[in-house]
């Protein structure tokens, strides 16, 4: 019983079968890539997962309670976060408050009317961010003006926020999508770290086989709305099917 | 019966007004991306171009008759217009009468100047800005142009009357079968509704016919891509600019016999008119016409003195109400297409 | 102190300080003196200044803070004018149960229109709260001044007549607003050599309120809560993939806003016992609006700066008539006077609306930051500091808690 189950899952839209039958499980505290060509539904599924769409059957379960339906903050409560293709931060805000925010959201909850209180005397925020900052590198940019830093770091951010809220399950959306090499293998480095420190289920969405093949421990490939095949890194490259998926060859 | 049928026709004057403007702020909306708040002096402007051609058609000079005198005893005073002097007391007097279809006309390459102006000179600059920096600088604009016609025509609505041919009723009664007398309507009123569907009716031509058109539409369902395709989209959106202008400029010129124009009439029109687009369905054209029609009748059962006397005031409310309900039932308008303006 | 940081306690007691010293500094020229009509410091205009700035500071933190632009403020400013004057007409005339009132019945105003409006956001927003208050203008106009039912008394406006039943009142207490048997006219006057200063105990009520909803604003500003507000603004996708509930947080601004617009209500009515529908106009809204980016969106100083600033200028300006403009261009020669004097007419005296509307139009378009702004700015140049760097400065300088 993984700690996201899908099954039998349907998305039709008009005369398009988005998502055909899929049915997947991912395993908890391990690092779950989902990968196929341009238009296998990979977006689709992944608005499944996290409630924005609500498929035409199936279930889609975590840790046994049903997303579907489910508002975007309550799915995050209930231990889902989630990393955009484009880095999707507070950008007026300074890298400390956008820190601090994933925090109180943990700690209140959804809607907090928290009005009178300083800001600067929540301590425990601050310590709480300040060490997440400590552990991304960041923590000399924490007035930094969040808009104005590079993409890589951005996308460090976002992630950092994401784990701030120590989640089970964290969704990455094409995470080095338009990134530099460089950034894309800092992203890749910060992945495995997390990887190591922590018991967490990582789900990526992603087109980059590198990024792929460095990180996963099981991939889903995507064809046309349903899952191909299911299997290890290396079991997946050498397979057939895949090559099919991708190239085009006939095998 | 003929009550109804009466009620119908009575809103179906305020009903093309609140259609032309919402169909002008849909197209600016889903073209541009902006919300005019401009776009309600853009029709008290037109109204203005008729009150302005009736008041220059009747400049007149004065002339003694010391052979008459007036009540005082003093010779009397004749007052001749200009125009008579030139064209002949016959040509003069009926160009008089006719100042409001001939500002028509006049006020055609007026309005749509004024609508390149605007975009170019100001709007232009603003598709990056924020949405509330757009709201609020046509917004300004809205003041300026009110407070200018103020100061120049007074604060006092200006009464600007119909050709004398149709100012008269006419009575729909014979036709319908009922009693002489229970139907009628002015025919103003009846030339004004023509009219609005007739500019609707082009207008929707011009979108579906032209290549142009075909653009602009595309335009409104997906900016960006129609943008990526080399097409040079914000000349057209210019040009699509000052057609909205001139559609709210000459629904205000052909309305200013019904209501005389005063300098607040844009603003009231148009707070009006975007609760008519909201219930359209922001971004739908035929949601614009419809909702026009729709609130101007609803508008004009609840003046009804059955409807004032059980609650009094309702005529000034029912749009908002119904505004309420629909988008509290119906979020996206009657005929609001799915992923526009929403959040 | 006071649970603030030590700049924002600065600004706090700058304000204090001008909102108290208000009859001294806004009289800087003798009585007499031909600079006189530039003199502010009477009762009526100090009571408007500080009471438009609680409406202003009060937008601010609904627009200021979640960016949410309403258009529709000025119908809870008319919600607490009549309420205000209800207390009047059924206990007394004491202002304290009427300001309390006014807070509250706008409270319960703005969450209703709030509900309603904040299922859209951006244009959507402003076009919904824009029809709401032409409504509840509509409303307080006509619908609800009918004789089976008057609550608001149309046209004539809402006023305490004699034959109110006025529970609370009694022989001892003055027949105008009072605080406690405080007449609110009651005013001290102060002949200092040329000079004459007024001290208007109306004034000073309003100047407290308005130092103390200044001072609630700060701590909004800087709460948790406040972060939350500015995070709805600059994000709202990650607001909700954060685990937080957008909508109630934009209630609460949009709320706690309604219910500062009440308070200048029910004070624009404990000052002069008359409120009328015209409050409740768009062009009321405008005004708030403007006075808001005048002064600099989302600063805390900015809209005190900006409702002062508009309030004055709106009383100048319509005092200016072609007599003065005369006076004022005299040094030209004769057709240079009578061209500057046509040029400026339109924009004095009654054309004040005019002036509004092209300094609104400026402001968008040349200082969308405000006056604050444009102070930054200016201090960049000389200290050859760019804005970002000033910024960064004065983030460092705003978190002790490093």
């Amino acid at each position: 019983m993984g700690i996201l189950e899908v099954k039998n899952v349907n998305k039709r839209f008009g005369g398009l079968q988005a998502l055909g039958d899929v049915n997947l499980s991912i395993e908890e505290n391990t690092v779950h890539a989902i990968i196929g060509p341009n238009g296998a539904g990979k977006s689709t599924l992944l608005n499944v997962l996290i409630g924005k769409l609500i498929p035409d059957t199936g279930s889609v379960m975590f840790d046994g309670q049903s997303v579907l339906g489910r508002k975007s903050y309550e799915i995050c409560q209930m231990g889902i976060s989630r990393v955009f293709q484009t880095p999707e931060i507070f950008g007026d805000l300074t890298v400390l408050e956008n820190m601090m925010i994933p925090i109180f959201a943990k700690r209140d909850g959804a809607f907090q009317m928290n009005a009178i209180g300083a800001t600067t005397g929540e301590k425990d925020v601050i310590e709480q961010a300040e060490h997440m900052l400590e552990s991304l590198n960041m923590i000399d940019k924490r007035h930094f003006h969040s808009a104005a830093m590079s993409r890589g770091d951005k996308r460090r951010l976002e992630i950092g926020m994401c784990l701030s809220q120590n989640p089970r399950l964290l969704l990455l959306d094409e995470p080095t999508a338009g990134m530099a090499r460089a950034d894309t293998n800092n992203t890749i480095d910060l992945l495995k770290q997390i990887k190591e420190e922590r018991d967490i289920t990582i789900a990526i969405i992603e087109h980059d086989m590198h990024v792929v093949f460095s990180l996963a421990e099981r991939i889903t490939v995507l064809a046309q709305g349903s899952p191909l095949v299911e299997d290890t890194p290396d079991k997946i490259k050498g397979h057939p099917k895949v090559r099919e998926a991708y190239l085009g060859e006939s095998a | 019966m003929d009550a109804i049928i009466l009620q119908i026709l009575n809103g179906l004057d305020k009903g093309s007004a609140y259609a032309l403007i919402a169909l002008g702020l849909t197209l600016i909306f889903g073209t541009l991306g902006v919300v005019n708040f401009a776009h309600g002096a853009i029709f008290m402007l037109g109204a203005f171009c008729a009150v302005t051609l009736s008041k220059i058609f009747s400049i007149s000079y004065q002339t003694i008759d010391e052979t008459q005198t007036d009540f005082l005893g003093n010779p009397l005073k004749i007052e001749t217009p200009y125009v008579e002097h030139w064209f002949g007391p016959e040509m003069g007097s009926a160009l008089i009468d006719w100042s409001v279809p001939l500002a028509i006309l006049f006020s055609i390459p007026i309005m749509i100047s004024i609508g390149v102006i605007m975009e170019r000179g100001l709007i232009k600059h603003f598709y990056k800005r924020p949405h509330a920096d757009q709201i609020l600088v046509t917004f300004g604009l809205a003041i300026v142009l009110q407070e200018v016609i103020k100061y120049y025509f007074g604060a006092n609505p200006i009464p600007t009357p119909a050709p004398d041919v149709f100012r008269g009723s006419f009575d729909f009664s014979p036709m319908l079968g009922f009693e002489a007398n229970s139907v009628i309507y002015p025919i103003w009123r009846l030339i004004y509704f023509a009219f609005s569907a007739l500019i609707i009716g082009a207008v929707f031509a011009f979108l579906q016919f032209t290549t142009f058109g075909m653009v602009v539409r595309a335009g409104m369902a997906d900016r960006e891509t129609v943008g990526l395709l080399g097409i040079n989209i914000d000349r057209k959106f210019t040009i699509m600019f000052g057609i909205a202008a001139a559609v709210a400029g000459l629904a205000g010129v052909m309305y200013a016999p019904i209501n005389a124009p005063n300098y607040h009439m844009g603003m009231d029109f148009l707070v009006l008119s975007f609760v008519v687009v909201v219930v359209g369905g922001m971004g739908s054209l035929p949601g614009a016409v419809a909702a026009g029609f729709l609130l101007g009748i609803l508008e004009s059962f609840a003046s009804t003195t059955w409807a004032t006397t059980t609650i009094p005031g309702i005529n000034q409310i029912i749009i908002y109400l119904v505004a309420i309900i629909i988008l509290l039932t119906r979020p996206r308008g009657l005929m609001g297409k799915k992923g526009v303006m929403e959040d | 102190m006071l649970g603030l940081n030590k700049r924002d306690f600065t600004l706090l007691l700058i304000v204090v300080a001008l909102a108290m010293l208000a009859p001294f500094l806004l009289n800087p020229f003798p009585e007499g003196s031909a600079m006189a009509q530039f003199n502010a410091g009477y009762p009526d205009l100090m009571q408007k200044f500080v009471i438009y700035g609680i409406f202003a500071i009060g937008f601010n933190i609904l627009f200021g803070l979640t960016g949410y632009l309403s258009f529709g403020h000025a119908a809870f400013l008319g919600v607490g004018s009549y309420s205000c004057v209800w207390m009047f007409k059924l206990l007394g005339y004491n202002v304290m149960p009427g300001i309390l009132l006014s807070i509250l019945t706008s409270g319960i105003f703005a969450y209703l229109i709030g509900v309603v409006s904040l299922r859209r956001s951006g244009i959507y927003f402003s076009i919904l709260t824009l029809a709401f208050a032409q409504m509840s203008f509509a409303l307080a106009y006509s619908v609800l001044s009918n004789p089976k039912f008057n609550l608001t008394n149309g046209e004539t406006g809402l006023q305490v007549y004699s034959n109110d039943p006025q529970w609370l009142h009694s022989a001892d207490k003055p027949d105008l607003p009072h605080l406690f048997g405080l007449s609110m006219r009651a005013t001290h006057e102060m002949q200092l050599g040329a000079w004459q200063f007024q001290f208007n105990v109306g004034y000073y009520l309003c100047a407290i309120i308005m130092v103390l909803a200044f001072y609630l604003s700060i701590r909004i500003f800087r709460s948790p809560f406040g972060m939350m507000l500015r995070a709805v603004k600059s994000n709202n996708t990650r607001m909700y993939y954060t685990g937080l509930n957008a909508r109630p947080y934009t209630l609460a601004a949009f709320v706690i806003s309604g219910m500062y617009a009440g308070l200048a209500g029910g004070l624009l009515s404990a000052v002069d016992p008359l409120a009328g529908a015209e409050r409740m106009q768009w062009t009321a809204s405008g005004e708030v609006v403007l006075m808001t980016i005048l002064g600099g969106t989302g600063t805390l100083i900015g809209p005190v700066l900006g409702s002062g600033l508009i309030k004055y200028f709106e009383n100048i300006f319509s005092k200016i008539n072609d007599s003065v403009l005369h006076s004022w261009f005299s040094f030209l020669p004769d057709g240079m006077e009578d061209f500057m004097v046509t040029i400026v007419h339109p924009f004095v005296g009654k054309g004040w609306h005019l002036t509004l509307g092209v300094l609104f139009m400026l402001i968008v378009i040349f200082l969308p930051g405000g006056l604050v702004q444009g102070g930054q700015k200016i201090r960049g140049l000389f200290t050859g500091r760019t804005e970002a760097e000033q910024a960064q400065a004065d983030a460092n300088q705003s978190t002790p808690a490093e």
